[in-house]
C-alpha cells in the first residue's frame, strides 16, 4: 500500500512517515498537483497557523488537486492543522478559507472553562476519545482499535466545529466542554490529536486507516 | 475539575551520553540516551525532553542523530533544546523529528527569536526554557539563568515568562536550579508564581524524588512535570510514579 504524504513546507514529517512504514506501507512525500492526483491514499499533516498552511497549499497549486481526489473517493487523513484545513473556514488571524471537504468552521478554544475559571491555551494534553455523531463505539472506522476512554495527544489552540453532528466521529472534553477530536465525512478523516504521537493507541489508528485505504 | 498533568522524562545529553548532575553541576555519565528513551516510552511516559547541555557553550546542538534514532521507534512528542540560535537551527532539528524546541540562552540574548520561531512554526512549537534561581538581591523573587545555569541574565523570572508569552511562546519549561538533582521536592512557590502569571501550559522540573512531589507540583499549578534523576537512577518506574499521582488525586494518562 502506498501512502502519499503532502509536504507543504511545515513541521516534522518524519514521525508520520515512520508510523506508516511501521505497518509496511510505502510512503511518498509529495508537493506537486500531479503527485497528489496520482495518489491512492493521502495524508495531510501539519502544525502551525491555518493561514500559513492554506497559503502553502495554494502556493504549490495543491488545493484543487486535493479537492478533486477526495471528490473521486480517494481516502484522506488530515492531522492537527491538516484536520482543521479540511473545514470551510477558520477564524485564526482573521477569516481564512479552508479546503471545504467537511462542512464546518474552526474557532479559538475559549480561555476560560465552563465554570469561568481561566484555562490554558494552547491545549496540550493527553485526552480520552469518546464516540460522537450518534455512535456507540468506533467500529467500522479508523478508530476501531480505540476503546472509548483511551487517550491521545492533543496540541492545539483552535478547534473544529463540524456543521453536521454525524460528521463528528470522536469528542474529548476540555474545561468541561466537548471538543471535536476526530471528524469523518465519506472517506475524508480528520484527527485533531496526533495519532503518530499517541503511542500504541495512536498506532492502532494508523494501522486501521491503512486497512480502510486498502478496502 | 480534576487537574490533569503530563509526565515528561528529561534527558540531559553531553557528547552522546545521558548525564545527570546536582544543581546542574558534577555530571555523571549514565549511558546511551536512546536506550533510556525507549525504556521510558515502553513504560508509558507522556513526552520526552532532550537537552544538549553543553551546546550553548559551543553554539551548536549535537542531538540530531539521537533525535532521529528516537523517533524511529518512539511514538510520543519529543521536545529538544540546547544551543538553538536561529529559525534555521529550529527547522533543522524539527526535520530530524523533534516536535517542539526549548530555547533559553538564545532567547535571553535576542528575545525576538521567540517571535520568529513562533511565526515560522507556530506557538505550540516554541517552548521558552527558563532556569530559575532564587535571588539573593531580590527577596522572594527568582532570576533567570542561562548557559546551563552558569550565567545570570538580570531578568526577573515572572516578568520574563510573561514577556516570553507575549512574544509568542506557547509553553514554558520552568526549571528550578536550586532544587535540581536533589530529589527532595520542587520549588512550589516558583511553580505557583509562574503558573499564575501566564496562561500557557507550564512544564515544571527540578527536584522530583517521588510521586508525591509531582502531586504537590500539580496542585501548585504545574501542567506537566519533568522527571530525571528519579527515573534515570531507577528509583521508581513510570507506572509507579503514575500510580502515586493518581492516588494523590491528580489525573495523568493511564498506562
Amino acid at each position: 500500500m502506498k501512502i502519499t504524504v503532502i509536504d507543504y513546507g511545515l513541521s516534522n514529517l518524519l514521525s508520520v512517515q515512520h508510523a506508516f512504514r511501521h505497518f509496511g506501507a510505502e510512503v511518498a512525500l509529495v508537493n506537486t498537483p500531479e503527485a497528489v492526483l496520482a495518489a491512492d491514499a493521502l495524508v495531510l499533516p501539519g502544525v502551525g497557523a491555518f493561514r500559513d498552511g492554506m497559503a502553502g497549499l495554494a502556493r504549490l497549486g495543491l488545493i484543487e488537486a486535493i479537492q478533486k481526489k477526495t471528490a473521486e473517493g480517494t481516502p484522506l487523513l488530515g492531522i492537527c492543522l491538516g484536520m482543521q484545513m479540511l473545514f470551510d473556514e477558520s477564524e485564526e488571524f482573521g477569516t481564512h478559507r479552508g479546503l471545504g471537504l467537511i462542512p464546518g468552521r474552526v474557532v479559538k478554544i475559549p480561555d476560560t472553562d465552563v465554570d469561568g475559571a481561566p484555562q490554558r491555551v494552547p491545549h496540550i494534553s493527553w485526552q480520552p476519545l469518546y464516540p460522537a455523531g450518534g455512535r456507540e463505539d468506533f467500529s467500522g472506522t479508523a478508530l476501531a482499535g480505540v476503546t472509548p476512554g483511551q487517550e491521545c495527544y492533543f496540541i492545539h489552540s483552535y478547534e473544529a466545529k463540524p456543521a453536521a453532528e454525524a460528521d463528528r466521529l470522536a469528542v474529548t472534553m476540555y474545561g468541561g466542554r466537548p471538543v471535536c477530536a476526530a471528524a469523518m465525512h465519506g472517506r475524508v478523516l480528520g484527527c485533531q490529536f496526533h495519532p503518530e504521537k499517541s503511542g500504541p493507541v495512536g498506532l492502532s489508528i494508523i494501522e486501521n486507516y491503512l486497512k480502510l485505504c486498502q478496502a | 475539575m480534576k487537574k490533569k498533568i503530563r509526565l515528561i522524562a528529561r534527558l540531559d545529553v553531553k557528547d552522546a551520553n545521558l548525564v545527570k548532575g546536582i544543581q546542574l553541576e558534577g555530571l555523571r555519565k549514565l549511558g546511551d540516551p536512546n536506550g533510556f528513551a525507549r525504556e521510558y516510552y515502553q513504560q508509558g511516559i507522556d513526552e520526552l525532553l532532550y537537552i544538549d547541555i553543553v551546546a550553548s557553550l559551543y553554539n551548536r546542538n549535537n542531538l540530531s542523530d539521537i533525535v532521529r534514532k528516537t523517533v524511529d521507534e518512539v511514538y510520543i512528542p519529543v521536545c529538544v533544546g540546547g544551543g538553538l540560535r536561529s529559525v534555521e537551527d529550529v527547522r533543522h532539528i524539527l526535520s530530524m523529528g523533534a516536535d517542539k524546541v526549548a530555547i533559553n540562552t538564545a532567547a535571553i540574548k535576542r528575545p525576538e527569536l521567540i517571535t520568529e520561531v513562533a511565526e515560522a512554526f507556530g506557538s505550540q512549537c516554541m517552548v521558552l526554557s527558563i532556569q530559575a534561581k532564587r535571588s539573593r538581591l531580590w527577596p522572594g523573587k527568582w532570576e533567570a539563568y542561562y548557559d546551563n545555569g552558569r550565567a545570570h541574565s538580570g531578568y526577573d523570572v515572572i516578568e520574563w515568562a510573561k514577556r516570553g508569552v507575549a512574544l509568542g511562546a506557547g509553553e514554558i519549561l520552568l526549571m528550578s536550579v536550586d532544587n535540581e538533582g536533589l530529589q527532595r521536592g520542587m520549588d512550589l512557590e516558583l511553580i505557583e508564581a509562574v503558573t499564575k502569571a501566564v496562561n500557557v501550559p507550564v512544564i515544571c522540573g527540578g527536584g522530583v524524588g517521588c510521586g508525591d512531589d509531582i502531586v504537590d507540583a500539580a496542585k501548585a499549578g504545574a501542567d506537566a512535570v519533568a522527571c530525571a534523576a528519579v527515573l534515570h537512577y531507577k528509583k521508581e518506574t513510570v507506572p509507579e510514579l503514575k500510580e502515586e499521582v493518581l492516588a494523590g488525586g491528580v489525573e495523568v494518562r493511564r498506562v
